[in-house]
């Protein structure tokens, strides 16, 4: 799938479907392909990030520096890879994936408490002091059986939010 | 939103001995089955509603809506209408086109024969020189309207002359002023343009007391203020008129209004502008197009029609905030004209959100 080409051919369409496991339907994705193209203003195959932040209601989400730092330069494979974790037809496991790449900001297969306090940061801003949050999460990791010190892997994550029933979609609009 | 805002109260005390569920708890998490007075890792760890919320934002969101020019179906895809359309765009193109720019050329040495002469000659008797120079201006938005083949229904009580009456309306394209110029001499408050518009800006348009704009600069709205307040005190003025939103936007929508217009105390008359699309998508997209592209596309369209509402005129009631008042302006422009309320900033098309509104959240 080109660059140039702003029409997505039968192939690419399949070829795309293939790549997010059948997460989203080929309207969908064809849906998401003009989305896409809206996005990437100038042509060139992937969004920057500046991109992301024009629009006012991404840029007011806490989480969106994080997600920026995973979003940078998708092109449109990626961006259906990145999107297809809030189609409801995936999995919980591919969800709980998502949310531990979230946390992950080293990319290193480890959550750390600097990790988790960074998205508290995010979250809660400046309704809670830096010593609070510490406090906070220090004392429900203990609650939860780890220790400050301790990193979390995926296979934590999954035992943590596991059990829940994890409510993360977002609505594709087909015309 | 869902974390931020239910945290809020507890920002004073953090009793971390019996941790208190409702300080912590995301509105509407999956914690209805579990023992209460626990805070568990897994709701910390819970951030899907925000991710949801900014992967909704990614995938539509509704502020890009309003800016989105909607090119009409394709209704000539078959071997019987597309000869029809071929021929139809040679008929605009060859036969309507040169004379709508005949038309205009006319009118405009008309309007330009009368004014300049006026102009200069009638220096001293200020009233009678007003007064001609606004009814010229009226002719010439007139030949404008027609050089598109504009059809125009005007409904509700035309405007008056009075002291202390601003009129605001919803915002699709530069021809609005044009459209509603045609009608009443307004005086109305425009950015400053480059090029040939801005030439016409500062020398014809000067007279009927338009006031200038500069959106990128800061200062520059205090300026404004107090001049869109000298001009409203003036008797003799022409009424003014002011586009609240700030910034085009595609006529299916409303963006929020600035509440400069509604906080200089006088009584706000609506008025809502709808152009009907079947004949040409009047919204003038500023980041695609310049404006005389923009008026070529006009030109060489079938006809531009719209509809105007004048709508009654509104006060701000005893205890409304400015901002309220707005909203309300707007919700009844947004009722008469078919346009559905979006709650985002106009000028969010230029620049970033700030973050103390992520603060906010």
């Amino acid at each position: 799938m080109g660059n140039t080409s702003s029409m997505l051919t039968q192939y690419d369409i399949e070829e795309v479907q293939q790549h997010c496991k059948h997460a989203f339907t080929q309207q969908e994705i064809a849906s998401l392909y003009q989305r896409f193209c809206q996005l990437d203003r100038n042509n060139c195959g992937f969004i920057p990030s500046d991109e992301f932040l024009s629009i006012p209601e991404f840029a007011v989400n806490p989480l969106s520096q994080s997600l920026l730092r995973m979003l940078d330069g998708f092109n449109f494979k990626e961006f259906i890879a990145f999107l297809s974790a809030f189609s409801p037809r995936s999995t919980l496991q591919h969800k709980i994936e998502f949310i531990f790449k979230v946390y992950d900001t080293d990319c290193n297969g480890k959550v750390s408490f600097d990790d988790m306090l960074t998205v508290l940061r995010d979250l809660t801003g400046q309704y809670m002091s830096e010593h609070q949050r510490k406090e906070v999460l220090a004392q429900v990791l203990e609650e939860a059986g780890y220790t400050k010190d301790s990193f979390l892997v995926l296979s934590d994550f999954m035992k943590i939010l596991g059990n829940s029933d994890l409510k993360m979609e977002a609505e594709v609009p087909v015309d | 939103m869902n974390s931020s805002g239910v945290l809020k109260s507890s920002s004073s005390e953090l009793d971390l001995d019996r941790p208190n569920i409702e300080d912590y708890l995301p509105s509407g998490a999956a914690i209805q089955q579990e023992p209460r007075g626990k805070l568990r890792l897994h709701d910390l760890l819970d951030i899907s509603p925000t991710l949801s919320e900014a992967a909704g934002a990614i995938v539509d969101d509704s502020f890009t809506r309003c800016f989105k020019s909607n090119p009409p179906e394709p209704w000539n895809w078959n071997i019987y209408l597309f000869p029809l359309w071929c021929f139809g765009v040679l008929l605009r193109y060859l036969i309507v086109f040169p004379t709508r720019v005949l038309v205009l050329t006319i009118g405009w040495i008309i309007f330009l024969s009368s004014f300049i002469p006026v102009h200069f000659l009638l220096k001293g008797h200020d009233r009678l020189r007003r007064s001609i120079e606004r009814s010229l201006v009226e002719m010439i938005c007139s030949f404008f309207v027609a050089s598109w083949t504009g059809v125009v229904r005007y409904h509700g009580p035309r405007p008056s002359r009075r002291p202390k009456q601003v009129f605001v309306a919803n915002h699709t394209s530069m021809i609005d002023f044009i459209v509603l110029e045609q009608m009443t001499a307004f005086a109305v408050i425009m950015q400053k343009h480059p090029g040939w518009v801005g030439l016409l800006q500062s020398t014809i348009l000067e007279s009927v007391g338009c006031i200038w704009f500069n959106r990128s600069e800061a200062k520059d709205r205090e300026i404004v203020a107090r001049k869109l307040r000298e001009h409203v005190q003036g008797a003799d003025n022409n009424p003014l008129l002011i586009f609240p939103e700030g910034t085009c936007v595609n006529n299916h929508y409303t963006v929020m209004f600035k509440k400069g217009a509604f906080e200089l105390g006088c009584t706000v008359c609506p008025v809502a502008i709808k152009y009907n699309k079947i004949f040409v998508d009047a919204f003038w997209n500023s980041r695609k197009q310049s404006f005389t592209k923009h008026l070529l596309q006009l030109m060489t369209s079938w006809a531009v029609v719209c509809d105007v509402w004048y709508l009654e005129p509104q006060s701000l009631k005893p205890g409304e905030t400015p901002i309220e008042f707005a909203e309300r302006v707007r919700d009844i422009i947004s009722t008469r004209a078919g346009l559905k309320k979006v709650p985002w900033d106009g000028y969010l098309k230029y620049s970033r959100p700030s973050p103390k509104h992520r603060e906010r959240k």
